[in-house]
């Protein structure tokens, strides 16, 4: 069983493309690299995606390679793609009890194509504290169960709260990590 | 309506290391606002100029339309003692008085008569849920009892800004949250306008909102909405 939750795995392609145009092939050996490790993509699905984001003017093929088959395309970010994959970074997503995997896809995505990898994390702390005011608003006055309840939801939101300052704090040793070759 | 604390452009260098690099910051009056960041990011070098502790190197503090980066150390001072509370994280209070003594510390600074300070350091004890440690020396207190000595010394001035640094940092969960809770119950009975810092989310969570230090800057956490 996989423990990682919901990676956008479009989204994610289409930011390994803004980073350069690559190969349908390479991208995918590109995604398992970071976010594949106990899933790798099947070709199917990276092609399938391809296909929707030419389809959606978020990626373009250029020239076919001579003698190259159906696969040998390569494929390169639009300014339609780019705006999507900006959009997908800076919009927090929701706090939630589960690990963060799809912050951690945007994080590295961001740090490939160089864009403001602390701003991402800082407008994902800001949501993450909201939710924790709530939590805590809802705490005063309430009777202990409901109480206990808020108390361990605060816990597992604060785990992602501590994972993302640390990581903000790692994020120029990351950067020179992820370097890709 | 005007800021009650407004930060215009605070530089401040400690030798070669540039601690704050230009901040501005509003904060209105009863605002209750959590500053977090990194270790050594800058935090308690900016609740020191927003107190009047410590001057910036250069940019404004004003405070209720008085500008108190440009007043003498003597008037900032005594602004700070009107004004101003404070709560640290610990080792605060003074080890050979009772905590009501420490608590009338502030008072009798102001020229308060000894008789009348007592009470009203009785009062803010009481208010606490500290009346049975008053006449206990603070080597026989809890770290949650200690630190509800040290806020009620702050408040005992009923000052219009408390400034805290990780005043719960030292207590574990179940002191931390009591000891915030009475706080912020007081604080927000008083319109009290609070200023925290706080590495713990938990804690920040009883704000209004947080602002994060990072290299002496303030992050900019707006969002980039879906056009
Ligand atoms: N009195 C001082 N003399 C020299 N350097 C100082 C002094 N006070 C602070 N600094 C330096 O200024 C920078 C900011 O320090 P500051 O104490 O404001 O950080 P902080 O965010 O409060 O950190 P922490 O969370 O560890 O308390 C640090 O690099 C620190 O070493
Ligand atoms: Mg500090």
């Amino acid at each position: 069983m996989c423990i990682v939750a919901v990676v956008d795995n479009s989204l994610t392609l289409l930011g390994l493309l803004s980073v350069e145009p690559s190969y349908g092939y390479d991208l995918k050996h590109t995604y398992d690299r970071f976010f594949g490790v106990r899933k790798p993509l099947a070709f199917g699905q990276v092609y399938a995606s391809l296909a929707r984001m030419t389809r959606d003017g978020q990626i373009l093929s250029l020239a076919d390679e001579a003698g190259g088959g159906p696969d040998r395309k390569k494929y390169e970010v639009t300014e339609v793609g780019r705006t999507r994959v900006s959009q997908w970074m800076f919009t927090p997503d929701i706090p939630s009890e589960t690990l963060q995997s799809n912050l951690f896809a945007k994080t590295i995505i961001a740090l490939l194509v160089d864009d403001n990898a602390d701003r991402l994390l800082d407008v994902q702390r800001t949501e993450h504290l909201a939710r924790m005011r709530e939590l805590t608003r809802e705490k005063q006055g309430a009777d202990l169960m409901r109480v206990l309840l808020c108390d361990h939801a605060l816990f597992h939101i604060e785990a992602d709260l501590r994972w993302i300052d640390l990581t903000g704090a790692r994020l120029t040793q990351l950067r020179n990590e992820i370097k890709l070759p | 309506m005007t800021a009650l604390i407004q930060a215009r452009g605070l530089r401040k260098f400690f030798g070669t290391t540039d601690a704050l690099r230009g901040i501005d910051l509003d904060i209105q009056r009863g605002e209750v606002v959590a500053v977090m960041g990194p270790s050594g990011s800058g935090k308690s070098s900016l609740l020191h100029c927003l107190a009047g502790v410590l001057l910036p190197d250069s940019g404004t503090v004003s405070v209720g339309g008085t500008v108190i980066t440009a007043l003498s150390e003597a008037r900032r001072s005594a602004l700070r003692l009107k004004e101003f509370g404070f709560v640290f994280q610990f080792g605060q209070l003074l080890p050979d008085l009772t905590a009501v003594d420490n608590v009338t510390i502030p008072l009798l600074l102001g020229g308060m008569k000894r008789r009348q300070a007592l009470t009203a350091a009785r009062g803010w004890l009481d208010r606490l849920g500290l009346e049975v440690a008053a006449d206990q020396l603070p080597g026989e207190l809890s770290g949650g009892e200690a630190q509800r000595v040290a806020i009620a010394r702050a408040l005992v001035t009923q000052p219009s800004v408390l400034f805290a640094d990780e005043p719960t940092g030292s207590l574990d969960s179940l002191a931390a949250e009591n000891v915030l809770t009475a706080m912020l119950e007081l604080v927000r009975k008083a319109g009290t306008t609070l200023v925290m810092i706080t590495h713990d989310p938990r804690t920040a969570a009883y704000a209004d909102r947080e602002i994060i230090v990072r290299d002496g800057q303030l992050a900019a956490t707006d969002r980039v909405g879906v056009k």
